[in-house]
Protein backbone atom coordinates (compact mmCIF):
# COMPACT_ATOMS: atom_id res chain seq x y z
CA UNK A 1 0.00 0.00 0.00
CA UNK A 2 1.22 3.50 -0.75
CA UNK A 3 2.20 5.63 2.22
CA UNK A 4 -0.21 8.38 1.19
CA UNK A 5 -3.23 6.06 0.87
CA UNK A 6 -4.63 7.13 4.28
CA UNK A 7 -4.55 10.78 3.17
CA UNK A 8 -6.29 9.85 -0.05
CA UNK A 9 -9.03 8.04 1.89
CA UNK A 10 -9.33 10.93 4.30
CA UNK A 11 -10.07 13.35 1.43
CA UNK A 12 -13.18 11.28 0.65
CA UNK A 13 -14.18 11.32 4.29
CA UNK A 14 -13.93 15.14 4.34
CA UNK A 15 -15.99 15.32 1.12
CA UNK A 16 -18.80 13.45 2.89
CA UNK A 17 -18.69 15.81 5.85
CA UNK A 18 -18.70 18.81 3.52
CA UNK A 19 -21.74 17.56 1.59
CA UNK A 20 -23.67 16.92 4.80
CA UNK A 21 -22.86 20.32 6.30
CA UNK A 22 -23.74 22.15 3.10
CA UNK A 23 -26.99 20.28 2.61
CA UNK A 24 -28.15 20.77 6.20
CA UNK A 25 -27.42 24.49 6.16
CA UNK A 26 -29.04 24.92 2.73
CA UNK A 27 -32.17 23.27 4.14
CA UNK A 28 -32.14 25.62 7.12
CA UNK A 29 -31.25 22.89 9.61
CA UNK A 30 -28.60 24.97 11.36
CA UNK A 31 -28.22 22.67 14.34
CA UNK A 32 -27.33 19.62 12.25
CA UNK A 33 -25.35 21.78 9.82
CA UNK A 34 -23.38 23.27 12.70
CA UNK A 35 -22.48 19.83 13.99
CA UNK A 36 -21.41 18.55 10.59
CA UNK A 37 -19.43 21.71 9.93
CA UNK A 38 -17.63 21.46 13.28
CA UNK A 39 -16.68 17.89 12.40
CA UNK A 40 -15.46 19.04 8.96
CA UNK A 41 -13.36 21.80 10.54
CA UNK A 42 -11.83 19.32 12.94
CA UNK A 43 -11.07 16.72 10.28
CA UNK A 44 -9.62 19.19 7.80
CA UNK A 45 -7.42 20.67 10.50
CA UNK A 46 -6.15 17.20 11.38
CA UNK A 47 -5.51 16.54 7.71
CA UNK A 48 -3.65 19.80 7.16
CA UNK A 49 -1.47 19.45 10.24
CA UNK A 50 -0.66 15.81 9.42
CA UNK A 51 0.65 16.95 6.07
CA UNK A 52 2.39 20.05 7.35
CA UNK A 53 4.06 18.35 10.29
CA UNK A 54 4.78 14.88 8.91
CA UNK A 55 4.55 14.49 5.15
CA UNK A 56 5.83 17.81 3.82
CA UNK A 57 8.93 18.04 6.03
CA UNK A 58 9.85 14.45 5.14
CA UNK A 59 9.39 15.19 1.44
CA UNK A 60 11.41 18.38 1.69
CA UNK A 61 14.24 16.62 3.52
CA UNK A 62 14.29 13.79 1.00
CA UNK A 63 14.23 16.00 -2.10
CA UNK A 64 15.72 19.29 -0.94
CA UNK A 65 12.71 21.04 -2.49
CA UNK A 66 11.41 23.51 0.07
CA UNK A 67 9.85 26.12 -2.16
CA UNK A 68 8.15 23.77 -4.61
CA UNK A 69 4.81 22.00 -4.46
CA UNK A 70 4.76 21.77 -0.66
CA UNK A 71 4.95 25.55 -0.40
CA UNK A 72 1.97 25.91 -2.77
CA UNK A 73 0.03 23.34 -0.73
CA UNK A 74 0.77 25.19 2.53
CA UNK A 75 -0.52 28.41 0.94
CA UNK A 76 -3.74 26.67 -0.10
CA UNK A 77 -4.19 25.26 3.40
CA UNK A 78 -4.01 28.86 4.64
CA UNK A 79 -6.68 29.95 2.15
CA UNK A 80 -8.98 27.10 3.17
CA UNK A 81 -8.53 27.88 6.86
CA UNK A 82 -9.48 31.53 6.16
CA UNK A 83 -12.53 30.49 4.16
CA UNK A 84 -13.66 28.15 6.92
CA UNK A 85 -13.31 30.96 9.44
CA UNK A 86 -15.65 33.04 7.24
CA UNK A 87 -18.08 30.13 7.02
CA UNK A 88 -17.98 29.67 10.78
CA UNK A 89 -18.93 33.31 11.26
CA UNK A 90 -21.73 32.95 8.68
CA UNK A 91 -22.99 29.88 10.48
CA UNK A 92 -22.99 31.67 13.83
CA UNK A 93 -25.09 34.48 12.37
CA UNK A 94 -27.23 32.01 10.34
CA UNK A 95 -26.44 33.87 7.15
CA UNK A 96 -27.26 31.24 4.53
CA UNK A 97 -26.04 33.34 1.58
CA UNK A 98 -22.64 33.91 3.13
CA UNK A 99 -22.39 30.26 4.22
CA UNK A 100 -23.47 28.97 0.80
CA UNK A 101 -21.05 31.27 -1.02
CA UNK A 102 -18.23 30.24 1.30
CA UNK A 103 -19.09 26.57 0.81
CA UNK A 104 -19.13 26.92 -2.97
CA UNK A 105 -15.71 28.59 -2.93
CA UNK A 106 -14.25 26.15 -0.41
CA UNK A 107 -15.46 23.17 -2.43
CA UNK A 108 -13.65 24.18 -5.61
CA UNK A 109 -10.53 25.23 -3.77
CA UNK A 110 -10.52 22.01 -1.76
CA UNK A 111 -11.20 19.74 -4.74
CA UNK A 112 -8.58 21.40 -6.89
CA UNK A 113 -6.12 21.13 -4.03
CA UNK A 114 -6.95 17.46 -3.50
CA UNK A 115 -6.52 16.69 -7.20
CA UNK A 116 -3.08 18.27 -7.24
CA UNK A 117 -2.10 16.25 -4.19
CA UNK A 118 -3.60 12.99 -5.39
CA UNK A 119 -2.35 13.24 -8.96
CA UNK A 120 1.02 14.86 -8.48
CA UNK A 121 2.31 15.35 -4.96
CA UNK A 122 1.26 12.05 -3.36
CA UNK A 123 2.76 9.93 -6.15
CA UNK A 124 5.98 11.95 -5.78
CA UNK A 125 5.92 11.33 -2.02
CA UNK A 126 5.28 7.61 -2.54
CA UNK A 127 8.32 7.52 -4.79
CA UNK A 128 10.78 9.23 -2.48
CA UNK A 129 9.37 8.19 0.91
CA UNK A 130 8.12 4.68 0.13
CA UNK A 131 10.64 3.02 2.40
CA UNK A 132 10.20 5.39 5.35
CA UNK A 133 7.89 5.11 8.35
CA UNK A 134 6.00 8.33 7.52
CA UNK A 135 3.04 6.33 6.26
CA UNK A 136 2.55 4.55 9.57
CA UNK A 137 2.59 7.85 11.44
CA UNK A 138 0.11 9.40 9.02
CA UNK A 139 -2.29 6.49 9.34
CA UNK A 140 -2.02 6.55 13.11
CA UNK A 141 -2.77 10.25 13.33
CA UNK A 142 -5.69 10.21 10.91
CA UNK A 143 -7.23 7.13 12.52
CA UNK A 144 -7.02 8.69 15.95
CA UNK A 145 -8.98 11.74 14.84
CA UNK B 1 12.76 16.77 -10.11
CA UNK B 2 9.88 17.92 -12.27
CA UNK B 3 11.19 21.15 -13.76
CA UNK B 4 8.38 21.51 -16.25
CA UNK B 5 5.67 20.76 -13.74
CA UNK B 6 3.46 23.80 -13.34
CA UNK B 7 1.84 23.61 -9.95
CA UNK B 8 0.17 26.92 -9.63
CA UNK B 9 0.38 28.80 -12.87
CA UNK B 10 -3.05 29.89 -13.89
CA UNK B 11 -2.70 32.34 -16.80
CA UNK B 12 -3.54 36.04 -16.34
CA UNK B 13 -7.30 36.47 -15.95
CA UNK B 14 -7.49 38.40 -19.22
CA UNK B 15 -6.54 35.25 -21.17
CA UNK B 16 -9.70 33.19 -20.60
CA UNK B 17 -11.93 36.27 -20.22
CA UNK B 18 -11.00 37.63 -23.62
CA UNK B 19 -12.56 34.52 -25.15
CA UNK B 20 -15.48 34.14 -22.74
CA UNK B 21 -16.70 37.72 -23.15
CA UNK B 22 -16.85 37.53 -26.94
CA UNK B 23 -18.34 34.03 -27.28
CA UNK B 24 -22.00 34.70 -26.35
CA UNK B 25 -22.31 37.53 -28.88
CA UNK B 26 -21.81 35.06 -31.71
CA UNK B 27 -24.84 33.25 -30.33
CA UNK B 28 -26.74 36.53 -30.35
CA UNK B 29 -25.81 36.94 -34.02
CA UNK B 30 -27.07 33.40 -34.70
CA UNK B 31 -30.40 34.19 -33.06
CA UNK B 32 -30.76 37.46 -34.94
CA UNK B 33 -29.90 35.77 -38.23
CA UNK B 34 -32.55 33.13 -37.63
CA UNK B 35 -35.19 35.65 -36.56
CA UNK B 36 -34.39 37.73 -39.62
CA UNK B 37 -34.35 34.85 -42.14
CA UNK B 38 -37.53 33.20 -40.88
CA UNK B 39 -39.21 30.08 -42.25
CA UNK B 40 -36.89 28.64 -44.87
CA UNK B 41 -33.67 28.82 -42.89
CA UNK B 42 -34.13 25.41 -41.27
CA UNK B 43 -35.54 23.36 -44.15
CA UNK B 44 -32.18 21.70 -44.77
CA UNK B 45 -28.67 21.70 -43.34
CA UNK B 46 -27.36 23.03 -46.67
CA UNK B 47 -29.17 26.37 -46.82
CA UNK B 48 -26.75 29.32 -46.61
CA UNK B 49 -28.50 30.38 -43.41
CA UNK B 50 -28.17 26.95 -41.79
CA UNK B 51 -24.47 26.76 -42.70
CA UNK B 52 -23.89 30.26 -41.34
CA UNK B 53 -25.84 29.49 -38.14
CA UNK B 54 -23.93 26.27 -37.56
CA UNK B 55 -20.62 28.07 -37.83
CA UNK B 56 -21.70 31.04 -35.71
CA UNK B 57 -22.29 28.53 -32.92
CA UNK B 58 -19.37 26.18 -33.73
CA UNK B 59 -16.48 28.55 -34.43
CA UNK B 60 -18.04 31.66 -32.90
CA UNK B 61 -19.46 30.53 -29.59
CA UNK B 62 -18.02 27.05 -28.98
CA UNK B 63 -14.49 27.45 -30.27
CA UNK B 64 -13.96 30.81 -28.55
CA UNK B 65 -15.24 29.50 -25.22
CA UNK B 66 -13.35 26.21 -25.49
CA UNK B 67 -10.05 27.88 -26.38
CA UNK B 68 -10.39 30.21 -23.40
CA UNK B 69 -11.20 27.29 -21.13
CA UNK B 70 -8.30 25.19 -22.43
CA UNK B 71 -5.81 27.98 -21.61
CA UNK B 72 -7.14 27.97 -18.06
CA UNK B 73 -7.53 24.22 -17.72
CA UNK B 74 -4.13 22.98 -18.90
CA UNK B 75 -1.97 24.46 -16.14
CA UNK B 76 -4.47 23.78 -13.39
CA UNK B 77 -5.67 20.30 -14.31
CA UNK B 78 -2.79 18.67 -16.13
CA UNK B 79 0.14 20.78 -14.91
CA UNK B 80 1.12 21.88 -18.42
CA UNK B 81 2.88 25.13 -19.29
CA UNK B 82 1.27 26.91 -22.24
CA UNK B 83 3.86 28.97 -24.08
CA UNK B 84 3.26 32.71 -23.45
CA UNK B 85 -0.51 32.45 -23.00
CA UNK B 86 -1.11 36.19 -22.93
CA UNK B 87 0.70 36.77 -26.21
CA UNK B 88 -0.96 33.80 -27.93
CA UNK B 89 -4.41 34.87 -26.71
CA UNK B 90 -3.90 38.53 -27.57
CA UNK B 91 -3.02 37.69 -31.15
CA UNK B 92 -4.98 34.49 -31.67
CA UNK B 93 -8.35 35.52 -30.24
CA UNK B 94 -8.97 38.57 -32.49
CA UNK B 95 -7.77 36.59 -35.51
CA UNK B 96 -10.10 33.75 -34.63
CA UNK B 97 -12.95 36.22 -34.33
CA UNK B 98 -12.11 37.68 -37.74
CA UNK B 99 -11.82 34.24 -39.32
CA UNK B 100 -15.22 33.24 -37.92
CA UNK B 101 -16.86 36.40 -39.29
CA UNK B 102 -15.30 35.92 -42.73
CA UNK B 103 -16.40 32.30 -42.87
CA UNK B 104 -19.95 33.04 -41.76
CA UNK B 105 -20.29 35.95 -44.19
CA UNK B 106 -18.82 33.81 -46.97
CA UNK B 107 -21.31 31.00 -46.32
CA UNK B 108 -24.29 33.28 -45.85
CA UNK B 109 -23.74 35.45 -48.90
CA UNK B 110 -22.07 32.71 -51.01
CA UNK B 111 -18.96 34.85 -51.53
CA UNK B 112 -15.98 32.77 -52.70
CA UNK B 113 -13.52 35.56 -51.86
CA UNK B 114 -14.52 35.55 -48.20
CA UNK B 115 -14.33 31.75 -47.96
CA UNK B 116 -10.90 31.82 -49.58
CA UNK B 117 -9.72 34.36 -47.03
CA UNK B 118 -11.23 32.53 -44.05
CA UNK B 119 -9.59 29.16 -44.79
CA UNK B 120 -5.92 30.18 -44.42
CA UNK B 121 -6.76 32.41 -41.47
CA UNK B 122 -8.29 29.42 -39.66
CA UNK B 123 -5.31 27.25 -40.51
CA UNK B 124 -3.01 29.91 -39.11
CA UNK B 125 -4.87 30.76 -35.90
CA UNK B 126 -6.18 27.34 -34.97
CA UNK B 127 -2.89 25.83 -36.16
CA UNK B 128 -1.00 28.13 -33.80
CA UNK B 129 -3.37 27.29 -30.96
CA UNK B 130 -3.05 23.56 -31.63
CA UNK B 131 0.75 23.86 -31.68
CA UNK B 132 1.13 25.64 -28.32
CA UNK B 133 -1.50 23.49 -26.64
CA UNK B 134 -0.07 20.26 -28.03
CA UNK B 135 3.40 21.27 -26.83
CA UNK B 136 2.05 21.88 -23.33
CA UNK B 137 0.07 18.63 -23.36
CA UNK B 138 2.97 16.49 -24.50
CA UNK B 139 5.59 18.08 -22.22
CA UNK B 140 3.73 17.82 -18.96
CA UNK B 141 4.96 15.03 -16.70
CA UNK B 142 1.40 14.52 -15.42
CA UNK B 143 -0.54 11.40 -16.36
CA UNK B 144 -4.17 10.35 -16.37
CA UNK B 145 -7.10 9.99 -18.71
CA UNK B 146 -8.07 13.67 -18.70
CA UNK B 147 -4.67 14.39 -20.19
CA UNK B 148 -5.06 11.68 -22.83
CA UNK B 149 -8.54 12.86 -23.73
CA UNK B 150 -7.22 16.39 -24.18
CA UNK B 151 -4.39 15.16 -26.38
CA UNK B 152 -6.85 13.30 -28.58
CA UNK B 153 -9.23 16.28 -28.59
CA UNK B 154 -6.55 18.66 -29.79
CA UNK B 155 -5.71 16.24 -32.60
CA UNK B 156 -9.44 16.14 -33.39
CA UNK B 157 -9.47 19.93 -33.63
CA UNK B 158 -6.55 19.85 -36.07
CA UNK B 159 -8.34 17.33 -38.32
CA UNK B 160 -11.57 19.36 -38.17
CA UNK B 161 -9.89 22.59 -39.19
CA UNK B 162 -7.85 21.05 -42.01
CA UNK B 163 -10.99 19.46 -43.45
CA UNK B 164 -12.95 22.66 -42.92
CA UNK B 165 -10.33 24.73 -44.73
CA UNK B 166 -10.32 22.21 -47.57
CA UNK B 167 -14.11 22.42 -47.83
CA UNK B 168 -14.07 26.24 -47.78
CA UNK B 169 -11.48 26.34 -50.57
CA UNK B 170 -13.38 23.71 -52.53
CA UNK B 171 -16.54 25.80 -52.34
CA UNK B 172 -14.64 28.97 -53.20
CA UNK B 173 -12.72 27.53 -56.13
CA UNK B 174 -15.29 25.01 -57.30
CA UNK B 175 -12.91 22.07 -56.79
CA UNK B 176 -14.39 18.73 -57.64
CA UNK B 177 -14.12 16.85 -54.38
CA UNK B 178 -16.86 14.83 -52.64
CA UNK B 179 -18.24 17.79 -50.67
CA UNK B 180 -21.06 15.97 -48.87
CA UNK B 181 -18.92 13.06 -47.67
CA UNK B 182 -16.13 15.42 -46.59
CA UNK B 183 -18.61 17.67 -44.79
CA UNK B 184 -19.94 14.65 -42.87
CA UNK B 185 -16.41 13.69 -41.86
CA UNK B 186 -15.56 17.30 -40.93
CA UNK B 187 -18.71 17.45 -38.81
CA UNK B 188 -18.01 14.17 -37.04
CA UNK B 189 -14.46 15.21 -36.15
CA UNK B 190 -15.60 18.63 -34.98
CA UNK B 191 -18.49 17.45 -32.85
CA UNK B 192 -17.13 14.16 -31.58
CA UNK B 193 -13.35 14.21 -32.11
CA UNK B 194 -12.83 17.70 -30.74
CA UNK B 195 -15.85 18.95 -28.81
CA UNK B 196 -17.12 15.74 -27.18
CA UNK B 197 -13.62 14.41 -26.55
CA UNK B 198 -12.73 17.66 -24.77
CA UNK B 199 -16.02 17.63 -22.87
CA UNK B 200 -15.35 14.05 -21.76
CA UNK B 201 -11.79 14.83 -20.66
CA UNK B 202 -12.96 17.88 -18.74
CA UNK B 203 -15.87 15.89 -17.27
CA UNK B 204 -13.52 13.23 -15.85
CA UNK B 205 -11.98 16.07 -13.88
CA UNK B 206 -14.81 18.47 -13.04
CA UNK B 207 -17.90 16.28 -12.60
CA UNK B 208 -16.53 14.52 -9.49
CA UNK B 209 -15.03 17.80 -8.34
CA UNK B 210 -18.02 20.15 -8.65
CA UNK B 211 -20.75 17.71 -7.66
CA UNK B 212 -18.87 15.29 -5.43
CA UNK B 213 -19.75 12.28 -7.52
CA UNK B 214 -17.78 9.08 -7.61
CA UNK B 215 -15.01 9.20 -10.20
CA UNK B 216 -15.75 7.88 -13.70
CA UNK B 217 -14.81 4.17 -13.63
CA UNK B 218 -11.30 3.54 -14.86
CA UNK B 219 -12.49 1.06 -17.51
CA UNK B 220 -14.73 3.79 -18.90
CA UNK B 221 -12.12 6.53 -19.12
CA UNK B 222 -9.60 4.07 -20.53
CA UNK B 223 -11.84 2.93 -23.36
CA UNK B 224 -14.08 5.86 -24.19
CA UNK B 225 -11.53 8.17 -25.85
CA UNK B 226 -9.57 5.57 -27.84
CA UNK B 227 -12.78 3.90 -29.06
CA UNK B 228 -14.19 7.25 -30.11
CA UNK B 229 -11.01 8.00 -32.01
CA UNK B 230 -11.06 4.58 -33.66
CA UNK B 231 -14.70 4.93 -34.70
CA UNK B 232 -14.02 8.37 -36.16
CA UNK B 233 -11.21 6.92 -38.24
CA UNK B 234 -13.57 4.19 -39.39
CA UNK B 235 -16.23 6.81 -40.14
CA UNK B 236 -13.67 8.68 -42.25
CA UNK B 237 -13.06 5.56 -44.32
CA UNK B 238 -16.47 6.07 -45.95
CA UNK B 239 -14.59 8.29 -48.38
CA UNK B 240 -12.98 5.16 -49.82
CA UNK B 241 -15.45 2.43 -48.91
CA UNK B 242 -18.92 2.78 -50.25
CA UNK B 243 -20.62 0.06 -48.30
CA UNK B 244 -23.87 1.21 -46.69
CA UNK B 245 -23.81 -1.64 -44.15
CA UNK B 246 -20.34 -0.59 -42.98
CA UNK B 247 -21.47 3.06 -42.65
CA UNK B 248 -24.54 1.99 -40.71
CA UNK B 249 -22.53 -0.18 -38.34
CA UNK B 250 -20.04 2.61 -37.65
CA UNK B 251 -22.74 5.23 -37.16
CA UNK B 252 -24.68 3.01 -34.73
CA UNK B 253 -21.50 2.20 -32.81
CA UNK B 254 -20.68 5.91 -32.54
CA UNK B 255 -24.15 6.62 -31.19
CA UNK B 256 -23.87 3.77 -28.68
CA UNK B 257 -20.51 5.04 -27.45
CA UNK B 258 -21.72 8.62 -27.16
CA UNK B 259 -24.76 7.51 -25.20
CA UNK B 260 -22.44 5.62 -22.84
CA UNK B 261 -20.76 8.92 -21.92
CA UNK B 262 -24.12 10.63 -21.37
CA UNK B 263 -25.58 7.71 -19.42
CA UNK B 264 -22.49 7.40 -17.24
CA UNK B 265 -22.43 11.14 -16.49
CA UNK B 266 -26.14 11.24 -15.64
CA UNK B 267 -25.74 8.18 -13.42
CA UNK B 268 -22.80 9.74 -11.56
CA UNK B 269 -24.79 12.95 -11.11
CA UNK B 270 -27.80 11.00 -9.90
CA UNK B 271 -25.76 9.23 -7.23
CA UNK B 272 -23.70 12.27 -6.23
CA UNK B 273 -22.87 13.12 -2.63
CA UNK B 274 -23.45 16.86 -2.99
CA UNK B 275 -27.17 17.48 -2.99
CA UNK B 276 -27.11 21.23 -3.69
CA UNK B 277 -28.02 22.03 -7.31
CA UNK B 278 -26.47 24.88 -9.23
CA UNK B 279 -26.34 26.27 -12.75
CA UNK B 280 -23.38 24.06 -13.64
CA UNK B 281 -25.03 20.79 -12.67
CA UNK B 282 -28.19 21.87 -14.48
CA UNK B 283 -26.20 22.81 -17.61
CA UNK B 284 -24.52 19.40 -17.61
CA UNK B 285 -27.81 17.63 -17.13
CA UNK B 286 -29.44 19.44 -20.07
CA UNK B 287 -26.39 18.60 -22.19
CA UNK B 288 -26.51 14.90 -21.35
CA UNK B 289 -30.24 14.59 -21.83
CA UNK B 290 -29.75 16.27 -25.22
CA UNK B 291 -27.11 13.67 -26.06
CA UNK B 292 -29.59 10.91 -25.28
CA UNK B 293 -32.26 12.62 -27.40
CA UNK B 294 -29.69 12.94 -30.21
CA UNK B 295 -28.77 9.26 -29.95
CA UNK B 296 -32.38 8.04 -29.91
CA UNK B 297 -33.46 10.18 -32.86
CA UNK B 298 -30.18 9.53 -34.72
CA UNK B 299 -30.65 5.77 -34.33
CA UNK B 300 -34.26 6.14 -35.46
CA UNK B 301 -33.16 7.96 -38.61
CA UNK B 302 -30.52 5.31 -39.33
CA UNK B 303 -32.84 2.36 -38.84
CA UNK B 304 -35.84 3.89 -40.61
CA UNK B 305 -34.30 5.68 -43.60
CA UNK B 306 -37.73 6.87 -44.77
CA UNK B 307 -37.72 9.18 -41.70
CA UNK B 308 -34.30 10.54 -42.59
CA UNK B 309 -35.35 11.19 -46.19
CA UNK B 310 -36.73 14.53 -45.00
CA UNK B 311 -33.77 16.96 -45.00
CA UNK B 312 -35.11 18.45 -41.80
CA UNK B 313 -34.04 15.29 -39.93
CA UNK B 314 -30.41 16.42 -40.09
CA UNK B 315 -31.37 19.91 -38.90
CA UNK B 316 -33.16 18.38 -35.92
CA UNK B 317 -29.97 16.49 -34.99
CA UNK B 318 -27.91 19.65 -35.49
CA UNK B 319 -30.09 21.66 -33.10
CA UNK B 320 -29.80 18.92 -30.46
CA UNK B 321 -26.02 18.66 -30.82
CA UNK B 322 -25.04 22.31 -31.04
CA UNK B 323 -27.67 24.11 -28.97
CA UNK B 324 -28.78 21.24 -26.74
CA UNK B 325 -25.48 19.59 -25.92
CA UNK B 326 -22.59 21.98 -26.30
CA UNK B 327 -24.13 25.39 -25.63
CA UNK B 328 -25.65 23.99 -22.41
CA UNK B 329 -22.49 22.30 -21.17
CA UNK B 330 -20.28 25.29 -22.00
CA UNK B 331 -22.68 27.73 -20.35
CA UNK B 332 -22.75 25.63 -17.20
CA UNK B 333 -18.96 25.46 -17.17
CA UNK B 334 -18.50 29.20 -17.66
CA UNK B 335 -20.90 29.88 -14.79
CA UNK B 336 -18.54 27.96 -12.52
CA UNK B 337 -15.18 28.98 -13.95
CA UNK B 338 -15.81 32.74 -14.09
CA UNK B 339 -16.93 33.22 -10.45
CA UNK B 340 -14.04 31.04 -9.28
CA UNK B 341 -11.48 32.91 -11.37
CA UNK B 342 -12.80 36.22 -10.05
CA UNK B 343 -12.34 34.97 -6.52
CA UNK B 344 -8.94 33.39 -7.22
CA UNK B 345 -7.46 36.49 -8.81
CA UNK B 346 -8.96 38.85 -6.22
CA UNK B 347 -7.50 36.91 -3.33
CA UNK B 348 -4.14 36.96 -5.07
CA UNK B 349 -4.07 40.73 -4.66
CA UNK B 350 -2.98 39.87 -1.14
CA UNK B 351 -5.92 41.32 0.77
CA UNK B 352 -7.10 39.42 3.84
CA UNK B 353 -9.48 36.77 2.62
CA UNK B 354 -12.34 38.30 4.59
CA UNK B 355 -12.12 41.30 2.23
CA UNK B 356 -12.60 39.11 -0.84
CA UNK B 357 -16.25 38.45 -1.77
CA UNK B 358 -17.10 34.76 -2.18
CA UNK B 359 -18.00 33.11 -5.49
CA UNK B 360 -21.74 33.61 -5.10
CA UNK B 361 -21.24 37.38 -5.17
CA UNK B 362 -19.88 37.30 -8.73
CA UNK B 363 -22.98 36.38 -10.77
CA UNK B 364 -26.42 36.31 -9.09
CA UNK B 365 -27.66 32.72 -8.87
CA UNK B 366 -31.12 33.66 -10.18
CA UNK B 367 -29.58 35.33 -13.23
CA UNK B 368 -27.73 32.12 -14.11
CA UNK B 369 -30.63 29.74 -13.60
CA UNK B 370 -33.04 32.18 -15.29
CA UNK B 371 -30.79 32.39 -18.32
CA UNK B 372 -30.50 28.60 -18.47
CA UNK B 373 -34.29 28.28 -18.34
CA UNK B 374 -34.60 30.67 -21.25
CA UNK B 375 -31.95 28.67 -23.08
CA UNK B 376 -33.98 25.47 -22.62
CA UNK B 377 -37.03 27.30 -23.96
CA UNK B 378 -34.99 28.50 -26.96
CA UNK B 379 -33.79 24.93 -27.69
CA UNK B 380 -37.36 23.63 -27.44
CA UNK B 381 -38.58 26.35 -29.81
CA UNK B 382 -35.75 25.60 -32.24
CA UNK B 383 -36.63 21.90 -32.24
CA UNK B 384 -40.29 22.74 -32.85
CA UNK B 385 -39.37 25.23 -35.57
CA UNK B 386 -37.62 22.47 -37.52
CA UNK B 387 -41.06 20.96 -38.22
CA UNK B 388 -43.20 24.11 -37.82
CA UNK B 389 -41.45 26.85 -39.82
CA UNK B 390 -43.92 29.41 -38.47
CA UNK B 391 -42.01 29.27 -35.17
CA UNK B 392 -38.60 30.03 -36.67
CA UNK B 393 -38.59 33.77 -36.00
CA UNK B 394 -39.75 33.27 -32.42
CA UNK B 395 -37.09 30.60 -31.86
CA UNK B 396 -34.43 32.94 -33.27
CA UNK B 397 -35.55 35.76 -31.01
CA UNK B 398 -35.48 33.47 -27.95
CA UNK B 399 -32.00 32.27 -28.89
CA UNK B 400 -30.74 35.84 -29.31
CA UNK B 401 -32.17 37.03 -25.99
CA UNK B 402 -30.85 33.96 -24.18
CA UNK B 403 -27.31 34.47 -25.48
CA UNK B 404 -27.49 38.21 -24.79
CA UNK B 405 -28.47 37.41 -21.19
CA UNK B 406 -25.50 35.05 -20.93
CA UNK B 407 -23.22 37.78 -22.33
CA UNK B 408 -24.66 40.23 -19.85
CA UNK B 409 -24.13 37.82 -16.93
CA UNK B 410 -20.49 37.25 -17.89
CA UNK B 411 -19.81 40.94 -18.52
CA UNK B 412 -21.42 41.69 -15.14
CA UNK B 413 -19.00 39.27 -13.48
CA UNK B 414 -16.05 41.05 -15.06
CA UNK B 415 -17.46 44.44 -13.98
CA UNK B 416 -17.80 43.15 -10.43
CA UNK B 417 -14.23 41.84 -10.55
CA UNK B 418 -13.03 45.31 -11.48
CA UNK B 419 -15.04 47.07 -8.82
CA UNK B 420 -14.02 44.61 -6.06
CA UNK B 421 -10.44 45.03 -7.16
CA UNK B 422 -10.75 48.81 -6.96
CA UNK B 423 -12.30 48.54 -3.50
CA UNK B 424 -9.49 46.32 -2.24
CA UNK B 425 -6.87 48.68 -3.68
CA UNK B 426 -8.63 51.79 -2.36
CA UNK B 427 -8.76 50.27 1.11
CA UNK B 428 -5.00 49.69 0.88
CA UNK B 429 -5.47 46.02 1.65
CA UNK B 430 -3.32 44.61 -1.13
CA UNK B 431 0.41 43.90 -1.03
Amino acid sequence: MSITAPLFQHHKHCDELFATAEEDCANGDWAAGGKAFARLLDQLETHFTSEEQLLFPAFETATGMTSGPTEVMRGEHRQMRDLMAQMKAALASRDSDAFGGGAETLLILMQQHNMKEENILYPMCDNVLGASDVGAFLAERLNAS
Amino acid sequence: MHPSLSFDQAPPISVPYRFFLVAPWFGVMAGILLAWSGGDALVSRWTPEALALTHLIAVGFMLQAMCGAVFQFIPVAVGGNVWRPRLVANIGQPLLLLAALLLVAGLLFSRPGLLSAAAPLFLLTVGGFVAVVALALWQTPATGMTLWAMRMAIAGLAVTVVLGALLAEALALGLSIPIVELADIHLAWGLAGWALMLLAGVSYYVVPMFQLTRPYPLWFTRWFGPLLLLLLLAWSSRLLLEDPRWSLAIALSLLALVSAYAGMTLWLQYTRRRKVHDATSVGFRIANLSILAFVISGAGFLLYPELAADPRAAVWLGVLAFAGVFVSAITGMMYKIVPFLNWLHLQRLGAPLSAVPNMNKMIPGEAMTGQLRLHVLAVALLLAAVWLPGLTRLAGAALAVSFAWMGWNLAGAVRRYQSFKDQIRAAGLHH
